[in-house]
């Protein structure tokens, strides 16, 4: 862990800004991003890890809890914009062409960054609790669970799509200038927005590992195994399930928050039921139930992803395809398996 | 002034005028635990249970008998809330109706309920297990924040030596033969401290020691506890039962001692068989 705090918070960033471009050890904005977008990712997959590993909860859903915490800060990093867009307005250039004369009232406040904190927090966690509330109340389980998730996400999809939904239609948000005032196209922006990730991402790993070492993990996993037994030791199950629920959305709205600004774009597609899909991929080829093994997962899925689709880009979904199917033919604990298996024989 | 003093006396507690109800204690002050009466439930037109009257006194070791589709699992389902019935009543004590209350309600109260087939935490330790059972503040935020303390401890050892299953503390539930995790699953209801014990075929797939041993511990619980078994092994029934009830199509058929019961004609025709 200190290695890894090691890499994310010095070497990286040093290796980025006081390292010329023509030197060998240079990172280059490229691996930054990419590296940020991963530990955004691993944020995800440790959201999942703790839902689905933990308490047995499949979600397909999770990309849109990601993608809310994403427009969240996107409404924000819009405003920053100010009035350096196409057209010169203070309005963003969709609404604009969409010929509105002032923000809708749900962009009240938007300008401030304290509210679209609060907002990234709030949206996601939201609508988990009302969601999860009737869904744990109903005591829908399994894969209607999964597939309620699925439609949930798709319904949201689109609705985001419309441009009369007034976040930007299909083509969602873009063209960010800068944050808090720095600029984003500056390298040390990018190289702190990096170090942010890491740093909210080692909270996070630590938050999950506290809440299923407590008592409180234990009795998650004993949902996960035997429910009805759990209850009959006096557990109200669904105040368990919708706890942990709503953290894992509120885990993901701040890994959405945090993507934006590197990536430098956010729209529907993020909502697709594809994107949630991979995200229960990462955590199974990295292993349920580990965490850590969850968070390499998303690496190592996605490390494979950016290769594949430069060097053969049609047959990235043939292969994550095969990947899935052997991982869990092969490795029902993900590659964390392999590991514990090996330390276990030795 | 005298009804305020009285206010503070534990339910149950006679006084010139009758006594105090405390919410969500158990008053048996009538010597009567739980109260099942005239309870009807029916699944697609099949009926479960159908007028089920069923009277338990404190500390009564009860054995329920019948045939498959008796509706003994469903009167259990009735009593810790998994099943709502159609009509009738379940009191627990004098004052709770169980009727009206979830499952993880009733199991605060002091119902515990032990399955058909045995139902531990199998990825979880034989200690674990016990923790998780054991009486204590069951919110979510406790939960986060719980640590065991010494007392705690000891009551789990003391528990784990008492079901036999000391050298397994630390194994997953999971790896247990099928009669410790019978012995598991008992243990976990005690950690609970119950006030009635259900227990669903108790000695099911163990060995004529195991049995033994299991009919001794439950002998050794009554008076202390209420416990309700359900059992087809008919020579353990005759080993421990002091009264036994025997249901047959929802309704009880007949209610006495064993060997009343073994001679009533009409228990012979739908259960023992000629």
């Amino acid at each position: 862990m200190a290695v890894f705090a090691a890499i994310v918070f010095v070497a990286i960033p040093l290796l980025r800004l006081a390292v010329p471009p023509d030197h060998p050890l240079h990172v280059s904005d490229y691996y930054l991003l990419l590296l940020g977008k991963f530990m955004c990712y691993a944020m995800v997959a440790l959201a999942m890890d703790l839902i689905w590993g933990y308490a047995g909860i499949l979600s397909l859903g999770h990309g849109l809890f990601f993608a809310l915490g994403g427009y969240s800060m996107g409404m924000y990093l819009m405003r920053e914009i100010g009035t350096e867009g196409q057209y010169g307005s203070h309005l963003p250039d969709y609404m604009v062409f969409l010929d509105w004369k002032e923000f809708p009232w749900y962009w009240a406040g938007s300008e401030y960054f304290a509210l679209a904190v609060l907002k990234v927090l709030l949206v996601p966690g939201l609508l988990a609790f009302v969601f999860g509330w009737f869904a744990f109340r109903s005591r829908i389980k399994g894969v209607y669970f999964s597939i309620i998730t699925q439609a949930l996400t798709f319904a949201f999809m689109l609705l985001f799509f419309r441009n009369d939904t007034g976040f930007g239609g299909n083509n969602g948000f873009t063209d960010f200038k800068r944050i808090l005032g720095f600029s984003l196209a500056e390298p040390g922006t990018k190289a702190a927005l990096m170090a942010t990730t890491g740093l909210f991402l080692l909270l996070a790993l630590l938050a999950c590992r506290y809440i299923v070492s407590s008592k409180f993990g234990r009795v998650l996993a004993a949902i996960r195994d035997a429910e009805s037994r759990t209850m009959f030791c006096g557990y109200n199950t669904r105040h368990y399930k919708l706890f942990v629920w709503v953290f894992s959305a509120v885990l993901c709205g701040i890994a959405g928050a945090l993507y934006v600004p590197q990536v430098g774009i956010i729209n529907p597609g993020e909502m697709s039921p594809a994107n949630s899909i991979e995200i229960a991929i990462w955590t199974a080829v990295g292993g349920r139930g580990t965490l850590i093994g969850a968070a390499a997962g998303a690496g190592i899925v996605n490390g494979a992803k950016s290769w594949f689709t430069m060097a053969f880009p049609e047959f990235w979904l043939y292969f994550l395809g095969a990947l899935f199917i052997v991982v869990t033919l092969y490795l029902p604990r993900g590659l964390a398996g392999l590991f514990a298996r090996r330390r276990d024989a030795a | 002034m005298n009804t305020i003093d009285n206010a503070l006396e534990p339910s149950g507690e006679t006084t010139g005028l009758g006594h105090v109800l405390q919410p969500g204690k158990i008053d048996v002050s009538h010597g009567t635990i739980l109260y099942v009466d005239d309870i009807s439930v029916s699944f697609d037109g099949f009926k479960a249970l159908n007028g089920l009257t069923l009277v338990l006194d404190a500390g009564e070791l009860r054995c329920v008998i019948g045939p498959n589709g008796a509706g003994k699992t469903t009167m259990m389902d009735v009593i810790t809330g998994k099943t709502r019935p159609d009509s009738g009543t379940a009191f627990l004590g004098q004052t709770l109706d169980l009727t009206r209350l979830t499952e993880h309600e009733i199991a605060r109260l002091g119902i515990g309920r032990k399955f058909q087939k045995p139902t531990v935490f199998e990825a979880h330790s034989v200690f674990e297990n016990l923790e998780l059972a054991m009486k204590s503040d069951k919110g979510v935020w406790h939960s986060l924040f719980a640590r065991l303390d010494s007392a705690d401890t000891d009551r789990i050892a003391a528990m784990l030596e008492r079901i036999g299953l000391k050298a397994q503390a630390g194994r997953p539930a999971g790896m247990l033969s099928h009669g410790q995790k019978q012995w598991l699953e008992i243990g976990m209801l005690l950690m609970q401290d119950p006030q009635v014990l259900l227990l669903d075929e108790p000695v099911a797939g163990m060995t004529d020691e195991e049995t033994a041993r299991t009919a001794e511990l439950l002998q050794s619980l009554a008076g202390r506890h209420t416990i309700v078994v359900v059992e087809h092994d008919m020579e353990f029934v005759a080993s421990i039962a002091r009264k036994v009830t025997v249901l047959h199509e929802g309704r009880v058929l007949a209610e006495g001692p064993m060997d009343l019961i073994q001679n009533d004609e009409r228990v012979i025709e739908v259960y023992l068989g000629r």
